[in-house]
This record gives structure tokens, C-alpha cells and sequence, in this order.
């Protein structure tokens, strides 16, 4: 760039780089306390920020290990929290798969299809995925409480009945799948029909092999998602080995039994895959977005 | 021959996804839900209809995906406004039908009834009962699970020939069984119905209601009428007393009425709007002051190492929320939190987040600002990026410094595609259900309402305290607190969609 530099322009760029580095102190802090609280023995040893004895008691409980304390108690584990990452991976792995399954064939049929009323569907799906599921929580909450009397494994206490509910949050992704699929070329496809191939075979053996970047963007948008979810998972599961990892750490924290060390390690034992799955997938979703299907 | 193989494994398998289909539908209907098993049924033709005919094939890749929208995004809104018309709640919480079974099923000891001696028994993994009225007949039950009731069993005077019955179960046993035993009436062959009465005893009951032809209910031992209040879903005793449990009934636009003009409602809802409208514009201007300043230096070009320092301002997004809300309110305890343990050496000060209102609040606008400004300093640097540079070199040239670049040609350049990403963002954070009660639970309470509200209530965390937290579980109220918010939501979709339509007229 030629901009003229003046000699103000040098202290300028140290004074930035010194007020970054303090800022990123400041937004680390946490993560810098949680770790340093992890390791210190006893859930209220308060003191210094750096611990004088490391112990790993609260890892040890985190990984479902009882552990002996210094004064020779034995320190069963509180909380499942290995479980609860399992239920949470499961429940968010297999309503990603159904979302990504139901909104690409969706997304096919608005991108390629002629039919009737296709305009509202579309303008209707935009504007409901403005609304919250959290608005509708008493009618989700009645839904499946009247499904269970039906269908068991679908209804409160039951993770079918959360990955059901996911599904439905559908709409931004059909949106998301349908604006791809407007980037590849209409001929291929119509190459594939003069060729013998049927609308669904095009659109299996043709069309879908070039999206997969999308869907794998589609998968970790609803993972994650699904993942992070509060609302809709604290209303339907209730035991605690049913939980999902959102729902769950919080029971650390109660002030009745206040177990502060013990969530350090848990939220970082927890945290820190889903936080890689997060980062390694933001790289992911940018270079899928970003190349399409025809390349030069 | 593979391809006629594949036709009728396509065949088999359609057969059985209508098969079970109308397995399905056959059950909801012998469950009594005659409507319910209608819808299913429609849906179930639909479904043929369209994976059938010709005509409908593009349907055939929609009818999955909209039928879940339909059942679980739409219906649930639908059903919300229902239930906000209705004092639906755990009072309220069963049908008409159900309350009135409830009551035909309640009992009476007779006066001057025969009382039964019994025993308990076991037979195999069930349980026999053996009774001995005064006179020494005896009645024997056949084998019971006694799992749950209620139900009323026959018992009958033994046959010569049947097995013996084995010990009697000690007492301690029979203790332990004495819940279940209670829901279990008999009915003796002289019409005679026993019900337990004791810890070794049955005795004769009646039934204490009898239906009338208008719905009433007669108390037999005392004659009184019990009426059904189609209005507040009680049945009243001719004084006005309600009989629980209740049921559920519609009530009209009471509850709504309820948040507007009874007081004790509408104060808090009041204070609460003002609340959430604050906190959610608060959050987006202070998210979005921290992300833009970020998002200019980092496209600022003589500064070095940016790359790294992107990666860790962009840490707090990948997170997962929840383990950072909870790990801020950890640190924000006011006796072992250690923000208060640095203040408390730096100042002396000794603040008390969780319990002083304004506190609490800035409490949660600090949090929420370390959550979203990421996300504000990612989209900014997009759209900062589409800025032609020639614009700065000429402002360079004019002799114009950082700040009149900033306020006269960045902010003024990404206003307009901006706006639409804050209003959403807006919406989304006046509806941050999840950081409201992981953080504060919207507490500290205020002490004047009727429900439960806090000042750091948002509405949609209000009205999930109202139907989850608070023990009357209101959730005709929620639905209807619901239904405002909804309005509110689409007002602001309705503005956004506008906008975002209006850029993509000029970008054109």
C-alpha cells in the first residue's frame, strides 16, 4: 500500500500490538483459571493462582475414578461426565445425519424442481427459522410427554425424542444445501439423463458426489449445533444418566454442593474435543463454502 | 434380472414402511385418540399418494423434510397458541374425561360393612390374596403382579382341587407391598367390593360418585352435587369449594388479560420487556464496538502475527457456551469466585454479582460481550475486506488519520450489509433463554410479584420458569407470554427480511 509513514506510525504499531496482548490476557483469563483450578487439591481451596501442591484429584474423578485424598478419604466420582459426552455425541451425530439426509433432498427439489406453491414453501421456511424453538417449549414439551404414552423411546426421558425434535430445525439448512446446488452447472446432470439415467439416479450418482463438501459443512453446522443445544434437552431428559453434556456440568455448580474443582476438570475434559471439532471445522467450512463444483 | 430383484425389494419395502404405518395409526386409535389417528392417517395416504403417483414426483424429495418441519417446528407453534387459550397447568393438567374417571373411581368405606381378614401369598413371581370374612368364608384372588394399578380384581371362594397356597409373606414384606395392594379393589360373588382397609384387613366400599346424565357427580354417602365449572376447570361443590385435581379447559383470552392488565402480571412483564429490550441492544452494540475495533486491526497491514491473534480471539466462539457461562459463574462467586478474590487485593472491593440487581446485569452484558464479539469481528473483517483500498490511500493522501478513516469510510461502507446480521443478532440475544438461566437464573428475584420473576428475567426465560421451574408449572400463562413473544419475533423477521432484500436490490 503506498501511504506515506510518518514517525508516529512506528509507536502506533507497538501501542496495538501491546493493547492485543492485553486483551487476549484478559479473554484467556478464564481458561488460564480453570486449567490452574483443575489441578489445586479441594473443591473451595482458594489462595494463590498459581497452585503450590498440583493434584490430580479432580481429573481422576472426571475420568470416573475414585481417588484417595490426602487425609486417606475416598472420593467417589459425583458425576457421569464421560456418559453425558457420549449422549451428547450420539444425539447430536444422529440428528446431524438425519438433518443433512432430509434438507438435501429437500434442497434438490427447490433447486432443480417445478412444482406447485415452491415460492411460499421457500419464503416460509426463511421465515421460520427466525423462530426459536425455546418459543415453543410448553407445546414441545406436551408433544412428546404424549408421544411416550404412545411410543416409549420417543417420548420425555428419551434420546429418540430429542434427535425427533432437531429434525426440525431443518429450514436454514435447505437454504444453505439449495444455494450449492444453484452453483453446479444444470448440464451435468442433463448429460446424466441423456444417457439413460433416471431423476434419482442423476441426482444419487451424479449430483451427489460433487456436493459432498457442502454436506459435510451441513453435518458440523447441525453437530455443533445439536451439541450446544440448552433449552429442548433440559426439558426432556431428566435422570442424570440421560443427560446430554449442556444439561449436566451445570449440576457441579449447585450452591448446596458447590463442587468448583471437580467441574474445572470436567468442563475441560469435555470442552476441549468439542472446541477442536469447532476450530478444525471452521477451516473446513470455509474452504467447502468456498470451492464449488466445477473447478478450472 | 438384478433390476426386477431391486423392483420387488423396492416393493417389499414399501409394504412394510404402510404396514407398520398403519400399525401405527391402529394403536393411537385403541389408545382413544380418535383425532390424532385421523391426522395419522391423512399423513400415512399423503405419503402413498406421493411416493406413487407420477404427478407428485417432486414431492417425493419434500415430503421427509417438510413433514418434520410440519410435526415439529409448525405444529408446535400452532399448539402453542392453543394452549395460551387454556389453564392448562399441573392443577389443570388432566382432560374432562380423565378428572371425572377420576372421581367415579374414588371410595367409601360402608358403615356397618363386613371386614375381611387377609393374607398375602406368594405364587411363583406374583401374588395371591386370601380372604376370611367374619363368618370364616374364605376368598381366594388369582395370582397378581402388583405393579401399578388401579384395578378391580374378582376373587372367589376356593374350588376343591386347586393348589395350596403357600406361607403366608412375614410381615415385613407385606409392609413393602401394602402401596400396591391398596390399588387393588376386590369384588366378591355376592357383589360385595372390598378395598384395603388396614394393614391385615379389608373392608367393604362403595363407589363414592355416580355420574349424573349433565356431567355432575352425586356424592353417594352424602347426597351432595358436584358441578363441573367449565370456567376455572374445577368441579365446585354447591358452596364454590374446587375439588382437585382439575382439568383443563378452555378460558378464553384470560391469560392474556392476566399479563396486561392484572397488576401482579403485568408489572413484572413490563419491567422485564424494558429488561430484555436493554440487555439484547446492549449486547449488540457492546459485542459489535469490541468486534469491529478487532476486525480494523486486524486488517491493518503493518501489524504482524495477526493470523495468531484471530485464532485466539476467536477461542470464546468455539467454546462451547455452555461450559463458558458456567465457568464465568464460578469465577463470579462472591466468596470463592476469584474475580472477586483480584478485586479484593487490587481495590479492597468486595462486590456482590449474584444478589445486588445492577450488578447482576452488568454481570451478564460482561459475559454475553465475551461470548459474541467473535462472531461481530469475523463478519466485519468480511465485509471490511470488500472495502476498495483506493479509498484509503485518497483519505492517506488528503492527510486523514485512523479515526476519520474509521468513522467516515469503514463504518459508513458496512453499515448497511451489517444491518441485517445485528438485528438477527438482536433477536437472537432477546431470546438467550440459555445464558439467563445457566448464569443467573434471573435472579436476584423480585419480592413483589405473584410468579416467580427476576431482574434479570428475559422474557423467554420468564415464561420458562413459569412452565418449568416455578411448582404450579403455568403453562397456559407460558404459552401465552409465548405467543406475545412470537408477534414480537415477527415484527423484527419481517423488518429484517426487508432490509436483507433491500441490499440485494442495490447490490445488483
Amino acid at each position: 500500500m503506498a501511504v506515506v509513514l510518518d514517525k508516529s506510525h512506528r509507536w502506533r504499531v507497538v501501542l496495538a500490538h501491546i493493547a492485543i496482548i492485553g486483551f487476549i490476557c484478559l479473554i484467556m483469563f478464564p481458561f488460564l483459571m480453570i486449567f490452574s483450578i483443575s489441578i489445586r487439591p479441594g473443591n473451595f481451596a482458594t489462595g494463590s493462582f498459581i497452585p503450590q501442591t498440583i493434584s490430580l484429584e479432580h481429573w481422576a474423578l472426571a475420568f470416573g475414578f475414585s481417588y484417595q485424598g490426602a487425609d486417606g478419604a475416598l472420593l467417589e466420582p459425583q458425576f457421569p461426565v464421560l456418559l453425558w459426552l457420549w449422549n451428547s455425541v450420539k444425539v447430536a451425530s444422529l440428528s446431524a445425519l438425519i438433518l443433512v439426509v432430509l434438507s438435501t433432498t429437500c434442497a434438490y427439489a427447490f433447486a432443480r424442481m417445478k412444482f406447485l406453491f415452491k415460492n411460499y414453501m421457500l419464503n416460509g421456511l426463511l421465515l421460520l427459522q427466525m423462530f426459536p424453538s425455546v418459543l415453543a417449549l410448553v407445546a414441545i414439551y406436551t408433544i412428546f410427554d404424549r408421544i411416550g404414552n404412545y411410543v416409549p423411546w420417543l417420548g420425555i426421558e428419551s434420546h429418540g425424542g430429542l434427535i425427533l425434535a432437531y429434525t426440525g430445525g431443518i429450514a436454514v439448512y435447505i437454504w444453505l444445501i439449495k444455494g450449492y446446488f444453484e452453483t453446479v452447472p444444470v448440464e451435468i446432470e442433463e448429460a446424466a439423463k441423456v444417457d439413460g439415467a433416471t431423476a434419482f439416479q442423476a441426482f444419487r450418482y451424479v449430483l451427489l458426489p460433487i456436493i459432498v463438501p457442502i454436506l459435510m459443512v451441513v453435518f458440523l453446522l447441525a453437530f455443533i449445533g445439536a451439541i450446544n443445544e440448552y433449552p429442548v434437552a433440559s426439558i426432556l431428559l431428566k435422570s442424570t444418566d440421560n443427560l446430554t453434556l449442556a444439561v449436566g456440568v451445570k449440576n457441579y455448580l449447585y450452591p448446596q454442593k458447590y463442587l468448583w474443582g471437580d467441574f474445572a476438570a470436567a468442563a475441560i475434559l469435555s470442552g476441549l474435543p468439542i472446541t477442536v471439532v469447532f476450530l478444525f471445522a471452521q477451516k473446513w467450512m470455509i474452504s467447502g463454502l468456498t470451492t464449488g463444483g466445477v473447478k478450472g | 434380472m438384478s433390476r426386477s430383484l431391486e423392483k420387488i425389494g423396492q416393493q417389499l419395502v414399501s409394504a412394510v414402511v404402510v404396514m407398520f404405518g398403519l400399525y401405527v395409526v391402529a394403536k393411537v386409535y385403541m389408545a382413544g385418540q380418535f383425532i390424532l389417528a385421523l391426522i395419522c392417517l391423512a399423513v400415512l395416504a399423503f405419503g402413498v399418494f406421493v411416493y406413487t403417483s407420477s404427478r407428485a414426483y417432486p414431492y417425493r424429495y419434500l415430503f421427509p423434510g417438510l413433514m418434520a418441519t410440519l410435526v415439529f417446528v409448525i405444529f408446535p407453534i400452532v399448539y402453542t397458541f392453543a394452549i395460551s387459550f387454556t389453564n392448562y397447568s399441573s392443577r389443570n393438567l388432566l382432560t374432562f374425561e380423565r378428572a371425572t374417571e377420576y372421581f367415579l373411581g374414588q371410595t367409601y368405606m360402608v358403615e356397618g360393612g363386613q371386614s375381611y381378614a387377609f393374607t398375602l401369598h406368594r405364587d411363583g413371581h406374583a401374588f395371591r390374596v386370601r380372604l376370611e370374612d367374619e363368618q370364616g368364608d374364605v376368598f381366594v384372588s388369582p395370582p397378581l403382579a402388583l405393579y401399578k394399578g388401579p384395578i378391580i380384581v374378582e376373587a372367589n371362594a376356593p374350588v376343591a382341587g386347586d393348589a395350596p397356597l403357600a406361607e403366608p409373606v412375614d410381615t415385613k414384606v407385606l409392609i413393602s407391598y401394602l402401596p400396591n395392594l391398596k390399588l387393588v379393589s376386590f369384588q366378591l360373588p355376592n357383589g360385595h367390593l372390598l378395598s384395603v382397609t388396614g394393614l391385615r384387613q379389608y373392608g367393604a366400599v362403595s363407589k363414592l360418585y355416580k355420574a349424573n346424565a349433565d356431567g355432575s357427580l352425586t356424592n353417594q354417602q352424602d347426597n351432595s352435587v358436584l358441578t363441573p365449572n367449565m370456567k376455572t376447570g374445577y368441579f365446585e361443590t354447591s358452596s364454590g369449594e374446587q375439588l382437585t385435581p382439575g382439568y383443563t379447559t378452555q378460558v378464553g383470552w384470560s391469560q392474556y388479560t392476566k399479563i396486561f392488565s392484572d397488576a401482579s402480571f403485568s408489572q413484572p412483564f413490563f419491567r422485564i420487556f424494558v429488561w430484555t429490550v436493554t440487555f439484547a441492544g446492549l449486547t449488540v452494540l457492546f459485542a459489535f464496538s469490541v468486534g469491529i475495533v478487532l476486525a480494523v486491526l486486524m486488517e491493518w497491514e503493518a501489524l504482524r502475527g495477526r493470523a495468531f491473534y484471530q485464532t485466539m480471539f476467536f477461542i470464546p466462539y468455539t467454546v462451547p457456551a455452555f461450559i463458558s457461562i458456567l465457568i464465568f459463574k464460578g469465577l463470579f462467586n462472591q466468596n470463592t469466585g476469584e474475580i472477586n478474590q483480584i478485586l479484593e487485593m487490587l481495590f479492597g472491593l468486595h462486590p456482590s454479582w449474584f444478589s445486588t440487581p445492577i450488578l447482576a446485569k452488568s454481570m451478564l452484558l460482561i459475559v454475553n460481550t465475551w461470548l459474541g464479539f467473535p462472531y461481530m469481528m469475523v463478519v466485519s473483517m468480511g465485509l471490511i475486506k470488500a472495502i476498495p483500498s483506493d479509498l484509503y490511500e485518497a483519505s492517506a493522501i488528503a492527510g486523514a488519520g485512523p479515526f476519520t478513516n474509521f468513522f467516515k469510510i469503514t463504518l459508513p461502507l458496512i453499515a448497511k450489509p451489517l444491518m441485517p446480521l445485528l438485528i438477527s443478532s438482536f433477536a437472537f440475544n432477546f431470546n438467550n433463554v440459555m445464558l439467563i438461566i445457566l448464569l443467573t437464573g434471573g435472579r436476584p428475584d423480585f419480592l413483589d410479584t405473584k410468579v416467580p420473576a427476576g431482574s434479570t428475567d428475559l422474557l423467554v426465560s420468564f415464561t420458562y420458569r413459569i412452565a418449568f421451574e416455578d411448582s404450579g408449572a403455568n403453562f397456559g400463562l407460558a404459552a401465552a407470554i409465548s405467543t406475545v413473544l412470537f408477534l414480537m419475533v415477527t415484527v423484527l423477521s419481517l423488518i429484517n427480511m426487508r432490509l436483507t432484500k433491500v441490499n440485494a436490490q442495490e447490490a445488483r
